[in-house]
Protein backbone atom coordinates (compact mmCIF):
# COMPACT_ATOMS: atom_id res chain seq x y z
CA UNK A 1 0.00 0.00 0.00
CA UNK A 2 0.96 3.60 -0.25
CA UNK A 3 0.72 4.06 3.51
CA UNK A 4 3.94 5.11 5.12
CA UNK A 5 4.59 3.85 8.65
CA UNK A 6 3.94 6.28 11.43
CA UNK A 7 7.39 7.25 12.76
CA UNK A 8 5.99 7.63 16.28
CA UNK A 9 5.01 3.98 16.24
CA UNK A 10 8.34 2.72 14.94
CA UNK A 11 10.24 3.91 18.02
CA UNK A 12 8.04 1.95 20.41
CA UNK A 13 9.35 -1.35 21.67
CA UNK A 14 6.27 -3.41 21.00
CA UNK A 15 4.18 -3.21 17.86
CA UNK A 16 1.26 -0.83 18.17
CA UNK A 17 -1.99 -2.27 16.81
CA UNK A 18 -4.33 0.69 17.28
CA UNK A 19 -3.42 4.34 17.63
CA UNK A 20 -5.87 7.19 17.97
CA UNK A 21 -4.37 10.63 17.47
CA UNK A 22 -6.65 13.53 18.57
CA UNK A 23 -9.73 11.77 17.23
CA UNK A 24 -12.89 13.87 17.00
CA UNK A 25 -16.35 12.74 16.02
CA UNK A 26 -19.64 14.63 15.77
CA UNK A 27 -23.19 13.50 15.18
CA UNK A 28 -24.64 16.76 13.91
CA UNK A 29 -24.16 19.20 16.77
CA UNK A 30 -23.44 16.40 19.25
CA UNK A 31 -19.71 16.12 19.98
CA UNK A 32 -19.42 12.40 20.77
CA UNK A 33 -15.64 11.97 20.74
CA UNK A 34 -13.39 14.80 21.94
CA UNK A 35 -9.68 14.69 21.22
CA UNK A 36 -9.17 10.98 21.93
CA UNK A 37 -5.55 9.82 22.19
CA UNK A 38 -4.95 6.12 22.60
CA UNK A 39 -2.34 3.44 21.95
CA UNK A 40 -3.13 -0.24 22.02
CA UNK A 41 -0.23 -2.69 21.68
CA UNK A 42 -0.41 -5.94 19.76
CA UNK A 43 -1.64 -8.70 22.06
CA UNK A 44 -3.14 -6.27 24.53
CA UNK A 45 -6.70 -6.70 25.86
CA UNK A 46 -8.38 -3.36 26.52
CA UNK A 47 -11.82 -2.88 28.04
CA UNK A 48 -13.71 0.34 27.42
CA UNK A 49 -16.14 1.11 30.22
CA UNK A 50 -18.35 4.05 31.02
CA UNK A 51 -21.94 5.23 31.15
CA UNK A 52 -24.13 4.94 28.04
CA UNK A 53 -23.61 7.83 25.66
CA UNK A 54 -19.99 8.21 26.74
CA UNK A 55 -18.74 7.46 23.21
CA UNK A 56 -17.12 4.06 23.87
CA UNK A 57 -19.09 2.23 21.17
CA UNK A 58 -18.50 5.07 18.74
CA UNK A 59 -14.74 4.92 19.41
CA UNK A 60 -14.82 1.18 18.74
CA UNK A 61 -16.71 1.69 15.48
CA UNK A 62 -14.21 4.35 14.38
CA UNK A 63 -11.42 1.76 14.61
CA UNK A 64 -12.84 -0.25 11.69
CA UNK A 65 -14.31 2.82 10.00
CA UNK A 66 -17.94 1.87 10.49
CA UNK A 67 -18.02 5.47 11.63
CA UNK A 68 -16.05 8.19 9.88
CA UNK A 69 -13.98 10.41 12.15
CA UNK A 70 -14.24 14.16 11.72
CA UNK A 71 -10.85 15.15 13.10
CA UNK A 72 -7.50 13.65 14.06
CA UNK A 73 -6.33 10.34 12.75
CA UNK A 74 -6.82 6.66 13.48
CA UNK A 75 -4.14 4.07 12.77
CA UNK A 76 -4.53 0.30 12.69
CA UNK A 77 -1.33 -1.72 12.36
CA UNK A 78 0.62 1.27 11.01
CA UNK A 79 -1.97 2.17 8.41
CA UNK A 80 -4.23 5.20 8.50
CA UNK A 81 -7.85 4.09 8.73
CA UNK A 82 -9.96 5.23 5.79
CA UNK A 83 -7.25 7.17 3.93
CA UNK A 84 -4.26 6.64 1.68
CA UNK A 85 -1.28 8.92 2.16
CA UNK A 86 0.22 10.27 -1.06
CA UNK A 87 2.89 12.89 -0.44
CA UNK A 88 1.37 15.42 1.88
CA UNK A 89 -2.21 14.54 1.00
CA UNK A 90 -4.67 12.15 2.58
CA UNK A 91 -6.82 10.55 -0.07
CA UNK A 92 -10.15 9.22 1.10
CA UNK A 93 -10.35 5.51 0.40
CA UNK A 94 -13.08 4.10 -1.77
CA UNK A 95 -15.76 1.96 -0.22
CA UNK A 96 -14.26 -1.22 -1.70
CA UNK A 97 -10.82 -0.49 -0.14
CA UNK A 98 -12.35 0.36 3.22
CA UNK A 99 -14.17 -2.96 3.21
CA UNK A 100 -11.05 -4.86 2.18
CA UNK A 101 -9.13 -3.34 5.10
CA UNK A 102 -11.86 -4.43 7.49
CA UNK A 103 -11.17 -8.05 6.58
CA UNK A 104 -8.28 -7.95 9.09
CA UNK A 105 -10.47 -6.64 11.90
CA UNK A 106 -13.07 -8.91 13.45
CA UNK A 107 -16.13 -7.38 15.03
CA UNK A 108 -18.72 -8.85 17.38
CA UNK A 109 -22.00 -6.99 17.83
CA UNK A 110 -24.40 -6.64 20.73
CA UNK A 111 -27.21 -8.27 18.72
CA UNK A 112 -24.99 -10.96 17.12
CA UNK A 113 -26.18 -10.09 13.58
CA UNK A 114 -25.79 -13.63 12.33
CA UNK A 115 -27.20 -14.24 8.87
CA UNK A 116 -30.49 -15.98 9.71
CA UNK A 117 -31.01 -17.58 6.29
CA UNK A 118 -27.70 -19.45 6.51
CA UNK A 119 -26.61 -22.35 8.69
CA UNK A 120 -23.94 -21.81 11.31
CA UNK A 121 -21.28 -23.26 9.01
CA UNK A 122 -22.45 -21.11 6.08
CA UNK A 123 -22.26 -18.05 8.34
CA UNK A 124 -18.59 -18.83 8.97
CA UNK A 125 -17.74 -19.63 5.34
CA UNK A 126 -19.43 -16.67 3.66
CA UNK A 127 -16.89 -13.89 4.25
CA UNK A 128 -13.67 -15.92 3.69
CA UNK A 129 -15.17 -17.06 0.39
CA UNK A 130 -16.43 -13.68 -0.79
CA UNK A 131 -13.66 -11.47 0.57
CA UNK A 132 -10.52 -13.61 0.83
CA UNK A 133 -11.54 -15.64 -2.27
CA UNK A 134 -10.64 -18.85 -0.49
CA UNK A 135 -11.98 -22.22 -1.59
CA UNK A 136 -14.86 -23.70 0.38
CA UNK A 137 -12.91 -26.92 0.93
CA UNK A 138 -10.06 -24.90 2.45
CA UNK A 139 -12.33 -22.95 4.77
CA UNK A 140 -14.49 -25.78 6.13
CA UNK A 141 -11.80 -27.51 8.26
CA UNK A 142 -10.85 -24.16 9.80
CA UNK A 143 -14.52 -23.28 10.40
CA UNK A 144 -15.22 -26.62 12.09
CA UNK A 145 -12.10 -26.19 14.22
CA UNK A 146 -13.33 -22.77 15.34
CA UNK A 147 -16.80 -24.12 16.14
CA UNK A 148 -15.13 -26.75 18.29
CA UNK A 149 -13.12 -24.02 20.00
CA UNK A 150 -16.28 -22.10 20.95
CA UNK A 151 -17.95 -25.35 22.04
CA UNK A 152 -20.45 -25.64 19.20
CA UNK A 153 -18.99 -28.44 17.09
CA UNK A 154 -22.39 -30.15 16.93
CA UNK A 155 -24.25 -27.04 15.73
CA UNK A 156 -22.60 -26.61 12.32
CA UNK A 157 -25.78 -27.37 10.40
CA UNK A 158 -28.18 -25.56 12.76
CA UNK A 159 -29.82 -22.26 11.85
CA UNK A 160 -29.24 -19.25 14.14
CA UNK A 161 -32.89 -19.15 15.30
CA UNK A 162 -32.48 -22.68 16.69
CA UNK A 163 -29.71 -21.49 19.03
CA UNK A 164 -29.81 -19.66 22.34
CA UNK A 165 -28.49 -16.11 22.52
CA UNK A 166 -25.25 -17.29 24.11
CA UNK A 167 -24.73 -19.87 21.39
CA UNK A 168 -25.47 -17.30 18.70
CA UNK A 169 -22.91 -14.92 20.11
CA UNK A 170 -20.30 -17.69 20.23
CA UNK A 171 -21.05 -18.41 16.56
CA UNK A 172 -20.62 -14.69 15.85
CA UNK A 173 -17.20 -14.80 17.51
CA UNK A 174 -16.26 -17.87 15.45
CA UNK A 175 -17.50 -16.13 12.30
CA UNK A 176 -15.22 -13.16 12.98
CA UNK A 177 -12.27 -15.44 13.79
CA UNK A 178 -12.77 -17.39 10.55
CA UNK A 179 -11.39 -14.33 8.73
CA UNK A 180 -8.17 -14.81 10.73
CA UNK A 181 -8.14 -11.20 11.98
CA UNK A 182 -5.24 -9.51 13.76
CA UNK A 183 -7.58 -7.45 15.93
CA UNK A 184 -10.95 -8.21 17.47
CA UNK A 185 -13.53 -5.58 18.43
CA UNK A 186 -16.40 -6.45 20.78
CA UNK A 187 -19.33 -4.04 21.05
CA UNK A 188 -21.18 -4.93 24.28
CA UNK A 189 -21.14 -8.63 23.38
CA UNK A 190 -23.12 -9.79 26.43
CA UNK A 191 -25.58 -6.90 26.87
CA UNK A 192 -28.40 -8.60 24.93
CA UNK A 193 -28.04 -11.93 26.71
CA UNK A 194 -30.04 -13.49 29.50
CA UNK A 195 -27.91 -13.42 32.67
CA UNK A 196 -27.33 -17.19 32.73
CA UNK A 197 -25.90 -17.11 29.19
CA UNK A 198 -23.33 -14.37 29.79
CA UNK A 199 -20.74 -16.70 31.32
CA UNK A 200 -20.35 -19.01 28.31
CA UNK A 201 -19.61 -16.04 26.02
CA UNK A 202 -17.17 -14.46 28.44
CA UNK A 203 -15.35 -17.79 28.77
CA UNK A 204 -14.81 -17.93 24.99
CA UNK A 205 -13.55 -14.34 25.07
CA UNK A 206 -11.22 -15.12 27.96
CA UNK A 207 -9.75 -18.09 26.06
CA UNK A 208 -9.28 -15.85 23.06
CA UNK A 209 -7.52 -13.22 25.19
CA UNK A 210 -5.17 -15.86 26.60
CA UNK A 211 -4.31 -17.01 23.08
CA UNK A 212 -2.71 -13.61 22.49
CA UNK A 213 -5.36 -11.92 20.35
CA UNK A 214 -5.46 -8.12 20.45
CA UNK A 215 -8.90 -7.24 21.77
CA UNK A 216 -10.84 -4.04 22.34
CA UNK A 217 -13.99 -4.74 24.34
CA UNK A 218 -16.80 -2.36 25.16
CA UNK A 219 -18.47 -3.95 28.16
CA UNK A 220 -20.47 -3.54 31.33
CA UNK A 221 -19.06 -6.77 32.79
CA UNK A 222 -16.73 -5.37 35.42
CA UNK A 223 -15.61 -8.79 36.64
CA UNK A 224 -14.53 -9.68 33.12
CA UNK A 225 -12.69 -6.38 32.77
CA UNK A 226 -10.93 -6.89 36.09
CA UNK A 227 -9.93 -10.51 35.43
CA UNK A 228 -9.14 -10.53 31.72
CA UNK A 229 -8.24 -7.04 30.58
CA UNK A 230 -4.66 -5.76 30.62
CA UNK A 231 -5.95 -2.23 30.69
CA UNK A 232 -9.27 -0.56 31.46
CA UNK A 233 -10.25 2.77 29.98
CA UNK A 234 -13.04 4.75 31.59
CA UNK A 235 -14.83 7.14 29.25
CA UNK A 236 -17.48 9.78 29.91
CA UNK A 237 -18.96 12.46 27.67
CA UNK A 238 -16.65 11.66 24.76
CA UNK A 239 -13.36 11.82 26.61
CA UNK A 240 -11.03 9.36 28.34
CA UNK A 241 -11.34 10.20 32.02
CA UNK A 242 -9.01 7.62 33.46
CA UNK A 243 -7.09 4.57 32.29
CA UNK A 244 -4.66 2.09 33.71
CA UNK A 245 -4.13 -1.55 34.70
CA UNK A 246 -7.48 -3.29 35.11
CA UNK A 247 -7.10 -4.19 38.80
CA UNK A 248 -6.07 -0.68 39.73
CA UNK A 249 -8.85 1.12 37.84
CA UNK A 250 -11.61 -1.15 39.12
CA UNK A 251 -10.38 -1.65 42.69
CA UNK A 252 -8.86 1.73 43.29
CA UNK A 253 -10.07 4.40 40.86
CA UNK A 254 -8.48 7.81 41.31
CA UNK A 255 -11.02 9.98 39.50
CA UNK A 256 -14.24 11.03 41.18
CA UNK A 257 -16.41 10.15 38.15
CA UNK A 258 -14.83 6.73 37.72
CA UNK A 259 -15.55 6.03 41.36
CA UNK A 260 -19.18 7.16 41.01
CA UNK A 261 -19.67 5.01 37.90
CA UNK A 262 -18.11 1.92 39.43
CA UNK A 263 -20.18 2.36 42.59
CA UNK A 264 -23.34 2.41 40.48
CA UNK A 265 -22.55 -0.76 38.51
CA UNK A 266 -20.75 -2.97 41.02
CA UNK B 1 -80.24 -49.82 55.11
CA UNK B 2 -79.47 -48.23 51.80
CA UNK B 3 -75.85 -47.89 51.03
CA UNK B 4 -74.64 -44.34 51.04
CA UNK B 5 -73.26 -43.21 47.74
CA UNK B 6 -69.50 -42.88 47.98
CA UNK B 7 -68.58 -39.27 48.52
CA UNK B 8 -65.68 -39.63 46.18
CA UNK B 9 -66.40 -40.35 42.53
CA UNK B 10 -64.14 -43.00 41.05
CA UNK B 11 -60.89 -41.64 39.74
CA UNK B 12 -60.90 -41.18 35.99
CA UNK B 13 -58.04 -40.67 33.59
CA UNK B 14 -58.17 -37.40 31.58
CA UNK B 15 -58.86 -39.47 28.46
CA UNK B 16 -62.32 -40.42 29.77
CA UNK B 17 -63.60 -36.85 29.42
CA UNK B 18 -64.83 -35.16 26.27
CA UNK B 19 -65.00 -31.40 25.98
CA UNK B 20 -68.26 -29.92 24.63
CA UNK B 21 -67.63 -26.82 22.60
CA UNK B 22 -69.60 -23.67 23.50
CA UNK B 23 -72.67 -23.22 21.26
CA UNK B 24 -73.12 -19.95 19.45
CA UNK B 25 -76.71 -19.78 18.13
CA UNK B 26 -76.07 -16.49 16.29
CA UNK B 27 -73.36 -18.04 14.16
CA UNK B 28 -75.69 -20.79 12.97
CA UNK B 29 -78.51 -18.30 12.24
CA UNK B 30 -76.33 -15.90 10.27
CA UNK B 31 -74.88 -18.84 8.38
CA UNK B 32 -78.37 -20.08 7.49
CA UNK B 33 -79.54 -16.62 6.31
CA UNK B 34 -76.56 -16.31 3.99
CA UNK B 35 -77.12 -19.80 2.58
CA UNK B 36 -80.77 -18.98 1.80
CA UNK B 37 -79.79 -15.74 0.02
CA UNK B 38 -77.14 -17.61 -1.93
CA UNK B 39 -79.68 -20.24 -2.99
CA UNK B 40 -82.08 -17.51 -4.22
CA UNK B 41 -79.32 -15.89 -6.25
CA UNK B 42 -78.32 -19.23 -7.73
CA UNK B 43 -81.93 -19.99 -8.67
CA UNK B 44 -82.21 -16.69 -10.54
CA UNK B 45 -78.96 -17.34 -12.39
CA UNK B 46 -80.07 -20.81 -13.44
CA UNK B 47 -83.65 -19.97 -14.46
CA UNK B 48 -83.04 -16.65 -16.29
CA UNK B 49 -82.64 -17.86 -19.88
CA UNK B 50 -80.91 -14.61 -20.90
CA UNK B 51 -77.73 -15.82 -19.24
CA UNK B 52 -77.52 -18.16 -22.22
CA UNK B 53 -75.88 -21.09 -20.50
CA UNK B 54 -76.07 -23.25 -23.66
CA UNK B 55 -74.04 -20.61 -25.52
CA UNK B 56 -71.59 -20.45 -22.62
CA UNK B 57 -71.16 -24.22 -22.85
CA UNK B 58 -70.70 -24.00 -26.61
CA UNK B 59 -67.89 -21.42 -26.46
CA UNK B 60 -66.15 -22.28 -23.19
CA UNK B 61 -63.61 -24.49 -24.96
CA UNK B 62 -63.70 -22.72 -28.32
CA UNK B 63 -60.32 -22.68 -30.10
CA UNK B 64 -60.06 -18.89 -30.19
CA UNK B 65 -60.96 -18.68 -26.49
CA UNK B 66 -58.28 -21.22 -25.60
CA UNK B 67 -55.77 -19.35 -27.75
CA UNK B 68 -56.83 -16.18 -25.93
CA UNK B 69 -56.09 -17.86 -22.59
CA UNK B 70 -52.62 -18.77 -23.86
CA UNK B 71 -51.96 -15.14 -24.84
CA UNK B 72 -53.27 -13.91 -21.47
CA UNK B 73 -51.00 -16.30 -19.57
CA UNK B 74 -48.01 -15.41 -21.73
CA UNK B 75 -48.62 -11.66 -21.24
CA UNK B 76 -48.98 -12.16 -17.47
CA UNK B 77 -45.77 -14.18 -17.18
CA UNK B 78 -43.62 -11.98 -19.43
CA UNK B 79 -44.89 -8.69 -17.95
CA UNK B 80 -44.37 -9.93 -14.39
CA UNK B 81 -40.87 -11.10 -15.25
CA UNK B 82 -39.98 -7.71 -16.72
CA UNK B 83 -41.68 -6.04 -13.77
CA UNK B 84 -39.74 -8.04 -11.17
CA UNK B 85 -36.35 -7.50 -12.84
CA UNK B 86 -37.01 -3.78 -13.31
CA UNK B 87 -38.41 -3.59 -9.78
CA UNK B 88 -35.24 -5.01 -8.21
CA UNK B 89 -33.03 -2.73 -10.34
CA UNK B 90 -35.10 0.37 -9.51
CA UNK B 91 -35.28 -0.50 -5.80
CA UNK B 92 -31.49 -0.88 -5.59
CA UNK B 93 -31.05 2.34 -7.59
CA UNK B 94 -33.31 4.19 -5.15
CA UNK B 95 -31.00 3.13 -2.31
CA UNK B 96 -27.88 4.28 -4.20
CA UNK B 97 -25.36 6.79 -2.84
CA UNK B 98 -25.50 8.65 -6.15
CA UNK B 99 -28.25 11.30 -6.06
CA UNK B 100 -28.60 11.30 -9.87
CA UNK B 101 -29.19 7.53 -9.90
CA UNK B 102 -31.68 7.90 -7.05
CA UNK B 103 -33.52 10.68 -8.83
CA UNK B 104 -33.67 8.68 -12.08
CA UNK B 105 -35.26 5.73 -10.33
CA UNK B 106 -37.70 7.96 -8.45
CA UNK B 107 -38.74 9.70 -11.65
CA UNK B 108 -39.33 6.35 -13.32
CA UNK B 109 -41.56 5.21 -10.47
CA UNK B 110 -43.40 8.55 -10.36
CA UNK B 111 -43.99 8.61 -14.08
CA UNK B 112 -45.29 5.06 -14.44
CA UNK B 113 -47.35 5.12 -11.28
CA UNK B 114 -48.67 8.58 -12.06
CA UNK B 115 -50.19 7.75 -15.44
CA UNK B 116 -52.96 5.20 -16.08
CA UNK B 117 -51.68 1.97 -17.57
CA UNK B 118 -54.38 2.24 -20.26
CA UNK B 119 -52.89 5.54 -21.41
CA UNK B 120 -49.40 4.01 -21.39
CA UNK B 121 -50.60 1.12 -23.54
CA UNK B 122 -52.09 3.52 -26.09
CA UNK B 123 -48.85 5.50 -26.11
CA UNK B 124 -46.71 2.44 -26.84
CA UNK B 125 -49.19 1.30 -29.46
CA UNK B 126 -48.90 4.66 -31.22
CA UNK B 127 -45.14 5.00 -30.75
CA UNK B 128 -44.65 5.00 -34.51
CA UNK B 129 -46.45 8.33 -34.67
CA UNK B 130 -43.83 9.77 -32.30
CA UNK B 131 -40.73 8.01 -33.63
CA UNK B 132 -41.39 6.60 -37.10
CA UNK B 133 -37.79 5.36 -37.30
CA UNK B 134 -36.03 3.84 -34.30
CA UNK B 135 -32.23 4.04 -34.45
CA UNK B 136 -31.24 3.89 -30.74
CA UNK B 137 -28.89 6.74 -31.71
CA UNK B 138 -26.58 4.27 -33.47
CA UNK B 139 -25.57 5.30 -36.99
CA UNK B 140 -26.65 2.82 -39.61
CA UNK B 141 -29.48 1.43 -37.48
CA UNK B 142 -32.88 2.41 -38.83
CA UNK B 143 -35.77 0.23 -37.75
CA UNK B 144 -39.32 0.82 -38.83
CA UNK B 145 -41.28 1.50 -35.64
CA UNK B 146 -44.47 0.21 -37.21
CA UNK B 147 -42.86 -3.19 -37.69
CA UNK B 148 -41.20 -3.45 -34.30
CA UNK B 149 -44.02 -2.15 -32.15
CA UNK B 150 -46.63 -4.78 -32.85
CA UNK B 151 -49.67 -4.85 -30.56
CA UNK B 152 -47.99 -7.63 -28.56
CA UNK B 153 -44.74 -5.70 -28.01
CA UNK B 154 -46.73 -2.59 -27.12
CA UNK B 155 -48.68 -4.66 -24.60
CA UNK B 156 -45.56 -6.22 -23.07
CA UNK B 157 -43.77 -2.85 -22.87
CA UNK B 158 -46.77 -1.12 -21.35
CA UNK B 159 -47.60 -3.77 -18.79
CA UNK B 160 -43.98 -4.65 -17.92
CA UNK B 161 -42.75 -1.07 -17.47
CA UNK B 162 -45.81 -0.16 -15.44
CA UNK B 163 -45.38 -3.24 -13.26
CA UNK B 164 -41.70 -2.41 -12.72
CA UNK B 165 -42.73 0.79 -10.96
CA UNK B 166 -45.03 -1.06 -8.55
CA UNK B 167 -42.57 -3.90 -8.00
CA UNK B 168 -39.80 -1.45 -7.11
CA UNK B 169 -41.90 -0.21 -4.19
CA UNK B 170 -42.46 -3.78 -3.02
CA UNK B 171 -38.80 -4.73 -3.34
CA UNK B 172 -37.73 -1.52 -1.61
CA UNK B 173 -40.06 -2.26 1.31
CA UNK B 174 -38.54 -5.75 1.45
CA UNK B 175 -34.97 -4.44 1.49
CA UNK B 176 -35.81 -1.87 4.17
CA UNK B 177 -37.44 -4.60 6.28
CA UNK B 178 -34.08 -6.34 6.74
CA UNK B 179 -32.42 -5.27 9.98
CA UNK B 180 -29.62 -2.75 9.42
CA UNK B 181 -27.34 -4.91 11.56
CA UNK B 182 -27.18 -7.42 8.70
CA UNK B 183 -25.60 -4.94 6.29
CA UNK B 184 -23.33 -3.72 9.09
CA UNK B 185 -22.15 -7.23 9.97
CA UNK B 186 -21.48 -7.98 6.30
CA UNK B 187 -19.62 -4.67 5.97
CA UNK B 188 -17.54 -5.38 9.08
CA UNK B 189 -16.54 -8.72 7.55
CA UNK B 190 -15.41 -6.87 4.42
CA UNK B 191 -18.12 -8.20 2.09
CA UNK B 192 -18.69 -5.82 -0.85
CA UNK B 193 -21.88 -3.80 -1.24
CA UNK B 194 -22.98 -5.83 -4.25
CA UNK B 195 -22.40 -9.19 -2.57
CA UNK B 196 -24.07 -7.96 0.61
CA UNK B 197 -27.18 -7.10 -1.37
CA UNK B 198 -27.11 -10.32 -3.38
CA UNK B 199 -26.18 -12.83 -0.68
CA UNK B 200 -27.35 -11.27 2.58
CA UNK B 201 -30.09 -8.66 2.09
CA UNK B 202 -32.22 -9.84 -0.85
CA UNK B 203 -32.62 -13.46 0.34
CA UNK B 204 -33.99 -12.13 3.63
CA UNK B 205 -36.13 -9.51 1.91
CA UNK B 206 -37.90 -12.30 -0.02
CA UNK B 207 -40.10 -13.05 2.97
CA UNK B 208 -41.60 -9.57 2.63
CA UNK B 209 -41.45 -9.40 -1.19
CA UNK B 210 -43.10 -12.68 -2.17
CA UNK B 211 -46.64 -12.37 -0.73
CA UNK B 212 -47.46 -9.01 -2.39
CA UNK B 213 -45.80 -10.23 -5.60
CA UNK B 214 -48.36 -13.05 -5.65
CA UNK B 215 -51.09 -10.41 -5.36
CA UNK B 216 -49.52 -8.41 -8.16
CA UNK B 217 -49.44 -11.50 -10.39
CA UNK B 218 -53.15 -12.08 -9.87
CA UNK B 219 -53.76 -8.38 -10.51
CA UNK B 220 -51.66 -8.56 -13.66
CA UNK B 221 -53.70 -11.47 -14.99
CA UNK B 222 -56.79 -9.27 -14.90
CA UNK B 223 -54.98 -6.12 -16.06
CA UNK B 224 -53.98 -7.91 -19.27
CA UNK B 225 -57.64 -7.55 -20.33
CA UNK B 226 -56.86 -3.84 -20.88
CA UNK B 227 -54.74 -4.69 -23.91
CA UNK B 228 -57.94 -5.64 -25.73
CA UNK B 229 -58.10 -1.92 -26.61
CA UNK B 230 -54.97 -2.30 -28.73
CA UNK B 231 -56.44 -5.45 -30.32
CA UNK B 232 -54.14 -8.05 -28.77
CA UNK B 233 -56.10 -11.33 -29.07
CA UNK B 234 -56.01 -12.26 -25.38
CA UNK B 235 -58.94 -13.81 -23.51
CA UNK B 236 -61.24 -10.76 -23.41
CA UNK B 237 -60.53 -9.60 -26.96
CA UNK B 238 -61.08 -13.17 -28.27
CA UNK B 239 -64.51 -13.15 -26.62
CA UNK B 240 -65.25 -9.71 -28.04
CA UNK B 241 -64.39 -10.87 -31.56
CA UNK B 242 -66.94 -13.68 -31.23
CA UNK B 243 -69.78 -11.58 -29.81
CA UNK B 244 -69.17 -8.83 -32.34
CA UNK B 245 -70.16 -11.46 -34.90
CA UNK B 246 -72.91 -13.34 -33.02
CA UNK B 247 -74.25 -10.59 -30.70
CA UNK B 248 -74.17 -13.10 -27.80
CA UNK B 249 -72.52 -10.48 -25.61
CA UNK B 250 -73.50 -11.68 -22.12
CA UNK B 251 -72.73 -15.40 -22.62
CA UNK B 252 -69.28 -14.61 -23.99
CA UNK B 253 -68.49 -12.21 -21.18
CA UNK B 254 -69.49 -15.03 -18.84
CA UNK B 255 -67.13 -17.37 -20.72
CA UNK B 256 -64.27 -14.90 -20.22
CA UNK B 257 -65.21 -14.36 -16.56
CA UNK B 258 -65.31 -18.09 -15.85
CA UNK B 259 -61.83 -18.51 -17.23
CA UNK B 260 -60.51 -15.49 -15.31
CA UNK B 261 -61.98 -16.93 -12.10
CA UNK B 262 -60.52 -20.37 -12.77
CA UNK B 263 -57.03 -19.02 -13.42
CA UNK B 264 -57.04 -16.55 -10.52
CA UNK B 265 -58.29 -19.33 -8.23
CA UNK B 266 -55.41 -21.57 -9.24
CA UNK B 267 -52.98 -18.68 -8.70
CA UNK B 268 -54.58 -17.85 -5.33
CA UNK B 269 -54.14 -21.41 -4.12
CA UNK B 270 -50.51 -21.25 -5.18
CA UNK B 271 -50.11 -17.93 -3.40
CA UNK B 272 -51.81 -19.24 -0.27
CA UNK B 273 -49.35 -22.08 0.13
CA UNK B 274 -46.43 -19.83 -0.78
CA UNK B 275 -47.43 -17.46 2.02
CA UNK B 276 -47.83 -20.34 4.44
CA UNK B 277 -44.35 -21.46 3.53
CA UNK B 278 -42.89 -18.02 4.16
CA UNK B 279 -44.84 -17.65 7.41
CA UNK B 280 -42.77 -20.52 8.82
CA UNK B 281 -40.37 -19.42 11.48
CA UNK B 282 -42.41 -16.26 12.06
CA UNK B 283 -45.39 -17.92 13.68
CA UNK B 284 -45.40 -20.83 16.02
CA UNK B 285 -48.79 -22.01 14.78
CA UNK B 286 -49.34 -21.92 11.04
CA UNK B 287 -52.69 -20.55 9.87
CA UNK B 288 -55.30 -23.23 9.21
CA UNK B 289 -55.92 -24.39 5.67
CA UNK B 290 -59.50 -23.68 4.50
CA UNK B 291 -60.43 -27.35 4.90
CA UNK B 292 -59.05 -27.42 8.43
CA UNK B 293 -61.07 -24.36 9.43
CA UNK B 294 -64.31 -25.82 7.97
CA UNK B 295 -63.89 -29.13 9.80
CA UNK B 296 -63.08 -27.23 12.97
CA UNK B 297 -66.31 -25.22 12.66
CA UNK B 298 -68.46 -28.34 12.33
CA UNK B 299 -66.71 -30.17 15.13
CA UNK B 300 -68.80 -30.00 18.30
CA UNK B 301 -66.90 -32.40 20.53
CA UNK B 302 -63.22 -32.76 21.23
CA UNK B 303 -61.43 -35.54 22.97
CA UNK B 304 -60.18 -33.85 26.10
CA UNK B 305 -56.54 -34.66 25.64
CA UNK B 306 -56.59 -33.34 22.09
CA UNK B 307 -57.62 -29.87 23.19
CA UNK B 308 -55.10 -27.32 22.01
CA UNK B 309 -53.32 -29.78 19.79
CA UNK B 310 -50.02 -31.46 20.37
CA UNK B 311 -47.08 -29.46 21.54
Amino acid sequence: MTNTPNPALMSAGTRTMVKADSVDKNYGSLHVLKDINLDIAAGEVVCLIGPSGSGKSTLLRCINHLERIDGGRMWVDDKVVGYDIKGTKLHEQKDADIRRNRADIGMVFQHFNLFPHMTVLENLIEAPRQVLKQKKTDIIPRALQLLKRVGLADKASAYPRQLSGGQQQRVAIARALCMEPKLMLFDEPTSALDPELVGEVLKVMKDLAQSGMTMVVVTHEMNFARDVADRVIFMAEGTIIEQGPAQQIIRNPQNERTRAFLNSVL
Amino acid sequence: MATIAPTQTPRRSPDDYTTVKAKYLGRWVSGAVILVLAALALQSVVTNSRFGWETVGKYIRDVSIVNGIAVTLMLTAVSMLIGIVLGVVMAVMRLSHNPVVRAAASSYVNFFRGTPVLVQLLFWYNLAALYPVISFGIPGVALDANQIITPITAAILGLGLNQGAYMSEIVRAGILSVDHGQAEAAGALGISRFRTMQRIILPQAMKVIIPPTGNETIGMLKTTSLVSVISVPELLYSSQIIYARTFETIPLLIVASIWYIIITSVLSIGQYYLERRYAKGNQRNLPLTPWQSITLFFTTHHRAHRQGGTR
